[in-house]
This record gives structure tokens, C-alpha cells and sequence, in this order.
């Protein structure tokens, strides 16, 4: 997840191949478990990352981009636009420097969805929820009923597209991905209802009583600090209120663990054999953690690497420093053994 | 234990109540089976147990239900999870978690019991079920029977008092089932648990029964008493009780061993009456066994089935078999799904496929019709290879019904359906719905597809496939879910199928269903053809799939009940 910030920092088309080939050789070495819906994630989302750097480009071309230019590729024609259009233009030059910005902006998106992708074939949100504070756990339960839909859908969608072919209709190109899509989004309707039933049954979300005192104050250590921790953003984010903010946001934070410590003695629920968060644990989260902290000193130190320019146009170049801080995020591979129980 | 007094229950919207007048006790320590046709109610009764009927499904729920002294009308789901477990149809609906282990102790972490107690019960069960060596794999990787058992499982180790089971051995094949009945009766005796189970396969579980509970009809009082008794007066039955009825047999026996000591009169009967047996049978091929009309068996259904505007004969190349595949392997996901399998089949033949949950027999259909790409070997079929065919030419060669026959049906209406069958195939208009028509009297255009049940539905999607008159007709699991007047129905339109030259091949757990239908039998392992040859030769020299009748009747070669009533005719 930390590289997905580290690629917002630059647009770096070889800095950000490297940060998309490192994922890809973590996932490759440690992807969860083999069968398992989601360890399939990283590839749908590798399509996907591809669609979006295709389609940005595509828009480049057909719409025109601010980007002054002058090494012209080709001139489409221009279609005339009523003036309410004003400022749109179909059409047009096509030049090499508006290309080459879209395809760099392109890539920034798809490095971040591959990094998504990444952090979903690894973990499992499953294993996400079990670091979860007691409080927290039934939200955590529907954020990861919402995460393991995809890979559900995904599956969905291929056993529905074998269908359109019994029923003899074609089942390649977009009308055929279309015709599917009602059916799916059924299926999995029918799929949650039929899990929360499943979950209800199996005593999911059973409460105990606490007294009224416990639950007054637990109301007003999360909501205090949620102020807390708003008032201290705001105030680190302002330019004059740097003094308060900080230890603003600090004691919102306080505050706000307390109170979902205490409000996780309402639910009864225990953990089994919990992962343990060890040496190995802070070394996979801390890499990741340490090279967008990396990547954004660099950028504000040296912007210019980081955002290799495009008028006029010039060879990206591969800047030593934040290229080495990327290659940090190898680290999980070789310090997690193989068996799969990180809990990046 | 359980306690139903006097309960009724009506969902909004609905003309009737789905239940009424259910009162009946289960006392602590039995296994109650809860029998009926499909559609009557069995999965409301079973809700009502764990609370989700009506707290979860919404309707209205009258008389009250106890389980272990709680009301359920006070106590939601969540708190009767302590002493009910709930298994439903779809083990995979039912799983939260990814893994075997942590699925097993998730029920106990909802609870908060101590990680000790956890650690321990989570071994414990592992241990009961045989599922020790499955403890880390990813349930999505797991066979059916699996599933099966770590469902069951992850409801235990709770310690609930009542387990509730709905038709827990309909996916299975033999062997599992056997595998997590074996499970069920040990822990009625060890460890005392209350069972309620509804299941349509009686013949496989009725002996493990104390008693049942019959729901004879819609809204109709249910009846309950010692299994001879309800067997008397049951709508659906197995086979050995049909058996038991014919020859009139009293006290009715339900297992093949009780069968057995009733038989010696029926079988010198059957000697002298009529010469059965393999050869026979053989030298019937390929017209269907048991022309004779199925008459008590089902509506007979199967001789209205015409095909007028039959196209004109299609180009008759010298193509002697409808589809041929040739030492056809298929590799998917680094595991060979099948290995150098032949096959071949003839017009007007029925083949069953059987063998183990995974033992090839869907991938096997699928490369028939094109979904999936041989890796070595070939498949033909109507002379071309299927999966090189663009689909809307496949369909007229050959058509499959899926395992899920949902999955075939977009449409709004069942109107919309067929006329969307009918562009598909290039059929002329009204093709499709007249094969609605004579496969499922009584349903009107405007229906919607989801409100038909299971056989329904299976007819519907038979009919949409039938609308291009393939001639190769793959169906994958007919018959689950589908209760014996359902699947008598389906056998007498497949048997129609079969005489009117129509290749049928299905892949089937259901050994009655093979026994009634399939001219040959072809059995899988592993990806391997490990058998194949008629009916009656495989079935009968198979413990595991020799159907009811065969076992009882053994030395003679009976295979259905049918057939023994019309030698006895």
C-alpha cells in the first residue's frame, strides 16, 4: 500500500516500471496461496492498470491535451464543436510531447492499481481484519465482504461468459461482457444475502451487556477524538496553526484508540491463534512504509527527476537515489520465508 | 430439543403459507429426517430452527418454535448460535473466512471463548471429521465432499446441541456422502447431538434415520412417525421402499439388507417370469431400455415429445458417431484434468459419466462443447472440433446444460427467453416456447425465471438448448436438487430424446438416474477412463454404484424398480 503513495509522488516512466516490477516479484514469490479467489486479484488488476493507461492515452489523442507542443505526430481532422463546447477539441494535432505526458500520467494510475492489486494477493483482507481492534470488527467485516466481491464477480463473470457460449451467442467483445453484467451483479446480491445468513446464524455480531457509565465514555473518547484528529489535520495543514497541530492530532489519535478499546468490550469475540506482529511484520510494512517516505523527500528536494519534463522533450533519466530506495521494497521477498503468513 | 408447536408461516407476498400446522418434538439425541416433494416447505421448517425463519427471511411466523428451552421468537439468530448449527444447501455460501482452520474457529471466536478452548477444539474436530491433513488449504480448493465436512465441521466446534442440515449429501458422489453420513451417525451416538436434516436421495440416508417427518404437500400438516410408517404413505421414496410397495412387503423394508431377507420369494418370482440380465439388455442397444410406458414412475411426459419441422437432413457425410474424442488429455491449472481419454458415441445413445467429485467429468463435457482447449489429442463432434467453432454454429451439433441451469437464462420472462432461444439458434419463431410447452405444462409467458424451482428451471434451460436440435445433448448433474417426481419426468423426456436419435451423455453422481437412463456407463478416475461399458455389466459389478435394486435382487441383474414391475406385469 505504501508504494501505491510513493507512485502518486512521481511520474517517472522508469522509476515507476521498476516500482510495478517490484510488486510483481514479491507477489510472484509469496502470492498467498495458490486457489484462493483473491491471490488471482493481481492479475485482473494488471489488466486493468494496462486498460487505464490505454484508454488515458487514447483520450490524449482524440481530445487534445493543454500540453503545448511542437514535434507534431499527426493531424487528425477536427471535428467543429458547437461553441457550448468551448475548450473541448476533437480531434486536432497530435503532438509527441502531449503523448508522452498522458502515457506518463497513465502509468502513475496504473502503478498505483498494480500496487493495489499487489496488497490484495498478498494479504488476503481476511487476514486484514484479524489485526483489526475488537470495535472496529464489525465495520472490518463489511469493508472485507465488499473487498472479496471482486474476485467473486471476476469468477462470476467467466462461469456467465461459458453460458453465452451454450447459448450460442458470442462471447468475446464488450456486448458480450455487457449482457453479462445484470446477471452477475444478481448472482452476488443473492451470494452476500446468502453469506449474511450464514454469518448470523454462526452468532456473528453477538453482543454483551456493558454498564452505561463504560459506554458513556466510550462514545465520548472516539467522538472527542475524531474531533481531535480533524482539528490537528487541519491545523498542520494550514500554514499558521503548525504550532497546535501536532499535538492536537496526537491526543485525538489517544483519544480515539481508548475509547475503540473500549467499546471493543461490548463484543465478546476472541481472536484464534492470532498472527503474531513480530520483527518480520515491522520489516515488510516498515520497507514499504520507508520507500514513500523516501520517494516524497526526494521529490521535494529534487522535483526535477522525479518529473522528468515534456516541453521540450527529453530522455527520462533514472535517478540514483530514489531508484535504490524502490528496490527497498524487495525487501519482503527475502526476509519473509516461503511460507505465506506475513501480514504486510 | 426442538420443539414446533402448532407453527405457521407466511412470507409477504404470498398467496399461502409456505407451513402450517407443524407440531411435532424432537427429543434430544435423534436423527429426524424431514421428507417431502420439492417446494413444500422443508427449508422454512429447518430455518425456523435456527432462528433465521422468521428473523432473517422476513414473513410471519405463528405458534412458537423452542430450541434447548429459548423461544426463537425472542432470541435472534445470533443467539441460538451457541445451540443450533445451520448447514445449508451451498456449503461455499456458508464459509466466512479462506481457510479450513480458521473457518473452524471462527464460529467459536463470534461466541468469545477462551484461545485455549479454541486451540483444542479446533484439533479435536479436525480429528472427528478426517480432515487433519486439510487443516491449512484454502477452501476454495477443496472437492465437494470436503466442503461438505468443513461446513459440517465449522457448525461443531461450538459444541451447538441441534445440528440442522439442508440436503447435505445432494452434491455429492457416493463415496463422500457416505463419508459425511459416517460423520452424522457418529455424532448422534458419541457425543449425543440432536440432528434435523431434510434430503431429497433418501436411499441414501433413510437408514440412518430414527424417524421422519413427511411435509406431503404445500401448506399441508405434516405427518410424523417411525420411517416404515411415513415410507407407507410418502409421495417421494427410494427405491428399495418401491421395491417393498410392488411386492408388497410389510413391514416395509428401508435398507438393502432388510430388502434382502424379504427377496428370495421375488426373485423366483423374476426367474421365471422374465429371462433379465446383461445380455439382454445389451442386445436392446442402442433403442432405449424400458420402452414400455414409465407409467406409475412419472406423468409419462417423455412420448409428447415430437420434433415436427425436423430440419432437412443435414449433410450426411459417412459420419458414423455423433461425437468421438481421441486420447484427449487436458491440463488446466498445472493439473491434468483429464489424461488420453476415449471416447466415443453414437446417435440415439445414453452414456453416464460418473466417478468422483473432480474426476473429470465436467472438463470432459466442457472440451465436448467447446469451453474447454484439448492440450493433446482431439474431439470431434458432427465433424468439426468445438472448441475452433464459432459458438452460434456449435449450437446446432451440440448443446450442454450446466451444472447451474441459471446460468443459461437472462431473460425476464420465460416469453423473452424463448424468443431469444429462438434468434440464437435461427430457429423459427415460437420454436422454443412450443418445447416449453410440452417439457413444462402450465407455465405462462410472463413468468419470471427465478421463480421457478429447481426442475423447472432445468426444464426451461433443456428447452432453450433443445431449440437448435443438437444432436449431441451433454447435461452436467441433472438431478440435483430435484426431488423423484421431478427426475422421474426428466427421465421420461430424455428417454423421448434418446429414441428420436439424439445422442445424450450426462455426467451424474446419481447411480438410480444411470440405472434408469444410460445404455453405458463410462466411469472416471483421476482424469482416466477407468471403465466403460453397458449399464448393467458396470453398475452391477460396482459396490459403490450399484443402485438399490441391483443389490437386492443380486445374483439377477434388476436394475430399477420399473423393470421389475413390468416383468411382474
Amino acid at each position: 500500500m505504501s508504494l501505491g503513495t510513493a507512485a502518486t509522488r512521481t511520474t517517472n516512466p522508469l522509476l515507476l516500471a521498476l516500482l510495478i516490477s517490484a510488486s510483481a516479484y514479491v507477489v510472484a514469490t509469496h502470492r498467498s496461496t495458490t486457489g484462493a479467489p483473491t491471490a488471482h486479484a493481481y492479475t485482473a488488476f494488471a489488466k486493468l492498470a494496462l486498460a487505464v493507461l490505454l484508454v488515458r492515452v487514447v483520450f490524449a489523442v482524440a481530445l487534445g491535451s493543454p500540453i503545448p507542443g511542437t514535434h507534431t505526430l499527426v493531424t487528425l481532422p477536427e471535428v467543429p464543436l458547437p461553441h457550448w463546447a468551448q475548450g473541448i477539441r476533437l480531434g486536432g494535432r497530435v503532438t509527441a510531447e502531449a503523448l508522452v505526458f498522458a502515457a506518463y500520467d497513465g502509468l502513475r494510475l496504473a502503478a498505483l492499481l498494480v500496487c493495489v492489486g499487489a496488497a490484495n494477493a498478498l494479504a488476503g483482507p481476511t487476514r486484514l481484519l484479524k489485526s483489526l481492534p475488537g470495535a472496529l470488527y464489525e465495520t472490518g467485516v463489511a469493508v472485507v465482504v465488499a473487498l472479496t466481491f471482486a474476485p467473486h464477480l471476476i469468477a462470476d463473470v467467466r462461469r456467465l461468459r461459458a453460458a453465452r457460449r451454450l447459448r450460442g451467442r458470442p462471447d468475446r467483445g464488450l456486448r458480450g461482457l455487457l449482457q453479462v453484467g445484470l446477471p452477475v451483479l444478481e448472482g452476488a446480491l443473492e451470494r452476500s444475502v446468502a453469506l449474511a445468513a450464514a454469518m448470523e446464524a454462526r452468532g456473528y455480531g453477538r453482543t454483551v451487556e456493558v454498564p452505561a457509565r463504560i459506554r458513556r465514555t466510550t462514545a465520548a473518547l472516539t467522538l472527542g477524538g475524531l474531533l481531535g484528529v480533524c482539528a490537528g489535520t487541519y491545523g498542520l495543514l494550514t500554514a499558521e496553526g503548525g504550532a497546535y497541530g501536532v499535538p492536537l492530532l496526537l491526543a485525538g489519535v489517544g483519544a480515539a484508540l481508548a475509547g475503540l478499546r473500549l467499546g471493543g468490550r461490548r463484543s465478546p469475540r476472541t481472536r484464534y491463534r492470532p498472527d503474531p506482529w513480530d520483527v518480520r511484520a515491522w520489516l515488510v510494512t516498515g520497507s514499504g512504509a520507508v520507500v514513500a517516505a523516501l520517494l516524497s523527500l526526494a521529490s521535494a528536494r529534487d522535483p526535477e527527476a522525479l518529473h522528468p519534463g515534456v516541453v521540450p522533450l527529453v530522455a527520462p533519466t533514472l535517478p540514483l537515489w530514489p531508484a535504490a530506495a524502490i528496490l527497498l521494497a524487495l525487501l519482503p521477498a527475502f526476509v519473509v520465508p516461503k511460507d505465506p503468513r506475513e501480514p504486510s | 430439543m426442538i420443539r414446533f408447536e402448532d407453527v405457521s408461516v407466511m412470507y409477504d407476498g404470498a398467496a399461502g403459507p409456505a407451513v402450517r400446522g407443524v407440531d411435532f418434538e424432537v427429543p434430544e439425541g435423534e436423527l429426524v429426517l424431514l421428507v417431502g416433494p420439492s417446494g413444500v416447505g422443508k427449508s422454512t421448517v429447518l430455518g425456523a430452527v435456527s432462528g433465521l425463519v422468521p428473523h432473517f427471511t422476513g414473513g410471519t411466523l405463528r405458534g412458537r418454535v423452542t430450541v434447548a428451552g429459548r423461544d426463537t421468537r425472542t432470541h435472534k439468530p445470533r443467539e441460538l448460535a451457541d445451540v443450533v448449527g445451520t448447514v445449508g444447501q451451498d456449503p461455499l455460501a456458508h464459509f466466512v473466512t479462506d481457510t479450513v482452520e480458521e473457518e473452524l474457529a471462527y464460529g467459536m471466536e463470534s461466541l468469545g471463548l477462551a484461545p485455549e478452548v479454541m486451540r483444542r477444539r479446533v484439533e479435536e474436530t479436525l480429528d472427528l471429521l478426517g480432515l487433519a491433513g486439510l487443516r491449512d488449504r484454502p477452501i476454495a480448493t477443496l472437492s465437494g465432499g470436503q466442503r461438505q465436512r468443513v461446513a459440517i465441521g465449522s457448525v461443531l466446534t461450538p459444541h451447538p446441541r441441534v445440528l440442522v442440515l439442508d440436503e447435505p449429501t445432494s452434491a455429492l458422489d457416493p463415496a463422500a456422502a457416505e463419508e459425511v453420513l459416517a460423520v452424522l451417525q457418529r455424532l448422534v451416538h458419541d457425543l449425543g447431538t440432536t440432528i434435523l436434516m431434510a434430503e431429497h436421495r433418501l436411499e441414501r440416508v433413510i437408514h440412518y434415520a430414527d424417524r421422519a417427518v413427511l411435509l406431503p404437500g404445500r401448506g399441508e400438516a405434516p405427518v410424523v412417525g417411525s420411517l416404515p410408517e411415513v415410507m407407507a404413505v410418502s409421495p417421494v421414496y427410494p427405491p428399495v421402499v418401491g421395491l417393498g410397495r410392488l411386492a408388497g412387503w410389510s413391514p416395509l423394508p428401508l435398507t438393502v439388507r432388510d430388502a434382502r431377507r424379504h427377496a428370495a420369494g421375488l426373485r423366483e418370482r423374476l426367474v421365471t417370469s422374465a429371462p433379465a440380465g446383461a445380455s439382454g439388455l445389451v442386445a436392446q442397444l442402442p433403442a432405449p431400455r424400458g420402452a414400455a410406458p414409465v407409467a406409475a414412475d412419472g406423468p409419462g411426459t417423455g412420448r409428447r415429445l415430437r420434433f415436427r419441422r425436423r430440419p432437412a437432413p443435414t449433410p450426411k457425410t459417412p459420419q458414423p458417431h455423433t461425437a468421438e474424442v481421441r486420447s484427449l488429455s487436458v491440463r488446466r491449472a498445472r493439473i491434468d484434468a483429464l489424461r488420453r481419454v476415449d471416447l466415443t458415441v453414437a446417435p440415439g445413445e445414453t452414456i453416464a459419466l460418473m466417478g468422483r467429485n473432480g474426476a473429470g467429468k465436467s472438463t470432459l463435457l466442457g472440451s465436448l462443447v467447446g469451453l474447454v482447449a484439448p492440450s493433446a489429442g482431439n474431439v470431434r463432434v458432427g465433424g468439426v472440433e468445438p472448441h475452433r467453432t464459432a459458438p452460434p454454429d456449435l449450437v446446432r451439433r451440440v448443446g450442454l446444460v450446466p451444472q447451474e441451469p441459471r446460468d443459461l437464462l437472462y431473460a425476464d420472462t420465460v416469453a423473452d427467453e424463448c424468443a431469444a432461444a429462438d434468434r440464437d439458434a435461427g430457429a423459427g419463431p415460437g420454436t422454443c416456447r412450443a418445447l416449453v410447452s410440452e417439457l413444462l405444462p402450465g407455465i405462462t409467458d410472463d413468468t419470471h425465471p427465478r421463480d421457478l424451482s429447481e426442475g423447472q428451471c432445468l426444464a426451461l434451460a433443456l428447452a432453450v438448448v433443445l431449440t437448435a436440435r443438437p444432436p449431441l445433448l451433454l447435461l452436467d448433474e441433472p438431478t440435483r436438487g430435484l426431488d423423484y417426481a421431478a427426475k422421474a419426468r426428466l427421465v421420461a423426456v430424455l428417454r423421448g430424446l434418446a429414441a428420436e436419435g439424439h445422442a445424450i451423455v450426462l455426467a451424474t453422481h446419481d447411480v438410480e438416474l444411470a440405472a434408469e437412463l444410460a445404455h453405458r456407463v463410462v466411469l472416471l478416475a483421476e482424469g482416466e477412463v477407468i471403465a466403460d461399458g453397458p449399464t448393467a455389466q458396470i453398475v452391477v459389478s460396482s459396490p459403490s454404484f450399484a443402485p438399490q435394486v441391483t443389490k437386492i435382487l443380486a445374483p439377477q441383474q434388476w436394475l430399477t424398480v420399473a423393470e421389475v414391475r413390468k416383468a411382474l406385469a
